[in-house]
């Protein structure tokens, strides 16, 4: 039903799930950036890797304005 | 905290409280429709707002003042855990990205103000469309309290006493929402939202300035969790699912609620909402930043009655009065939205889906709009009558389940737009048994969020509103199959 065709470029909205959902992996200290511990800073940085994703998609999506 | 009145904290905050009243009435003539005497215009702004009017409307609806306040004391409270907020406002944008735009083309093909209608058209159900809109309903008017508890906490902070600030506050809120409908917090989203970011900004460089920066802000919060003996900078191992399924529950609830919707179905555009996905997550990184607030806390060796209170007495305690006014009146009017924003949600549910439905099926547009604006009204009314005279826990419990019961309303809203395979009699049993057993599972847990599941020796700890989605998706799924299949299914999927 999307218009849009589905393409494997989707997939690439899993990502942030796998890299946020396993809260296990980035539970750590080590190593710190900015005096931010590792757990605050790849949470942090996964906001702009999220919307870089979204974004490459998007650009696969017809606009239908 | 002291309770001296603070003359320039006041000033700056009535100043910036006025310019949004009068922008509020203001509104009704912005981006001027031919009668604001019909639901798509006064419920849904027209149908027309474009990218950068819905991001302001989204953001300042979705990160509500109650957020404000609530995740930094989360976090000043029990640390890493609170912190909880953050994936869980990253990953609601995929699920946005790839469901909204399907959402929001059934709507405006169908003419369909609410989630409900949505559900109602799909499956020519009164009952499904009566589960969809009650829940909507429900779950929101906590809601609406809890944006009350985010003002009352700065109205205190000021030094005002007493009750009728907030009366005022609110009254004038239901005034120009009553009037103006979405343009009005459309509009002031614009101030509201610029405010927020400023203050953010200001406050994560100069109070690590003011600390000793973030390393030692760390440190020190940290050595406050050991004195304590709870709570901690990194998650206990026991806390990983719990930390998992509230993120991922909480993602799944919130483009449910009717508030959020409300800023979806009021998009221009299915491509508005998808550059939407790709910009909203800047408030994400203001809500990562707000929440080490909490942090900031420790390290400033706040002395606190309760934790809501960490935010306002930390812009007091380190901030000139002017300033601290500033802060207060940004929280302030980012009530103001997202109240607006609910109430309105709210009365589209209650006009279209229950008065349209049930009491008056033959009622005219114009005759919507006003069901509509005297319903926004009643509903902040019961809000702020539940904030004035229930205790502050009664709206807390009611926001925990409501996110419960919104989840519940997923399979009904979502499933339709990828399938045609399912009835509405097995998503309503579904919806029934997800509700009904989260409900119970929560309230013997003592309304907490999480429930614990035993199997053998092992325990899992997850949020309770995701384990009823698993048994509501599950019973939908089992009833689907063993109801009888029709030879030719009543609308397909477009």
């Amino acid at each position: 039903m999307p218009k849009s065709k589905w393409t494997p470029l989707w997939l690439l909205l899993l990502l942030p799930y796998f890299g946020l959902l396993f809260a296990g992996l980035y539970n750590k200290a080590a190593p710190d950036l900015f005096g931010f511990p590792f757990f605050y800073w790849y949470q942090l940085l996964w906001v702009p890797i999220t919307s870089v994703l979204i974004y490459i998609v998007y650009r696969s999506v017809a606009d239908d304005e | 905290m002291t309770n001296d009145l603070d003359y320039p904290a006041i000033s700056v905050f009535v100043f910036f409280f006025l310019l949004v009243t009068v922008m509020g009435f203001v509104a009704a003539r912005w981006r001027r429709p031919a009668t604001l005497a019909h639901i798509d215009e006064w419920g849904l702004g027209g149908r027309q707002f474009g990218t950068w009017i819905t991001w302001f409307l989204i953001g300042g609806d979705f990160y509500t003042a109650y957020t404000v306040i609530a995740v930094p004391a989360l976090v000043y409270g029990v640390g890493a855990y609170g912190f909880f907020a953050l994936p869980y406002t990253i990953i609601v944008y995929p699920f946005v990205f790839a469901v909204m735009p399907l959402l929001w083309r059934v709507a405006k093909d169908g003419n369909h103000v609410t989630a409900a209608d949505v559900v109602h058209a799909r499956y020519q159900s009164r009952s499904l469309e009566l589960a969809v809109a009650i829940t909507g309903i429900i779950a929101t008017m906590p809601y609406i309290a809890l944006q009350l508890i985010g003002m009352a906490a700065v109205i205190k902070a000021l030094g005002l006493t007493g009750e009728i600030p907030l009366i005022l506050a609110f009254l004038v809120l239901a005034l120009y929402t009553y009037s103006s409908g979405l343009r009005a917090p459309a509009l002031i989203a614009f101030v509201k939202d610029t405010m927020i970011y400023i203050v953010v900004i200001v406050a994560i460089a100069f109070v690590p300035l003011k600390l000793g920066g973030y390393a030692h802000i760390f440190a020190a919060a940290d050595a406050a969790f050991k004195a304590k003996g709870s709570g901690g900078i990194l998650l206990a191992p026991a806390q990983y699912l719990p930390y998992a399924t509230l993120a991922f529950g909480s993602a799944l609830a919130a483009f449910m609620y009717p508030h959020t919707l409300t800023g979806v179905f009021a998009s221009k555009s299915g491509n508005t909402i998808r550059k939407n996905a790709v910009l909203l997550p800047a408030y994400t990184l203001l809500l990562g930043l707000l929440a080490l607030l909490g942090y900031m806390g420790h390290v400033a060796g706040l002395k606190l009655t309760s934790n809501t209170d960490v935010v306002p007495v930390l812009f007091k305690t380190l901030f000139p009065g002017w300033f601290a006014g500033f802060a207060f009146a940004a929280i302030g009017i980012g009530a103001l939205v997202p109240a607006a924003v609910m109430s309105i949600g709210a009365a589209n549910l209650f006009t279209r889906n229950v008065w349209k439905a049930y009491v008056n099926p033959n009622v005219s547009e114009a005759g919507e709009a006003k069901v509509a604006k005297i319903t926004s009204m009643l509903v902040k009314v019961g809000a702020l009558l539940v904030i004035l005279f229930l205790p502050t826990q009664f709206a807390l419990d009611l926001q925990l389940l409501g996110g419960l019961w919104i989840l519940q309303t997923l399979p009904a809203v979502i499933f339709g737009l990828f399938t045609s395979w399912f009835r509405a009699p097995a998503l309503l049993a579904g919806w029934a048994a997800g509700l009904s057993l989260g409900t119970y599972f929560s309230y013997m847990d003592g309304l907490k969020p999480l429930h614990t599941l035993t199997f053998g020796d092992t325990k899992y700890t997850l949020y309770v509103g995701l384990l009823a989605l698993v048994v509501n998706i599950a019973v939908t799924l089992a009833v689907n199959a063993l109801m009888p299949q029709r030879k030719t299914a009543i609308g397909a999927a477009e």
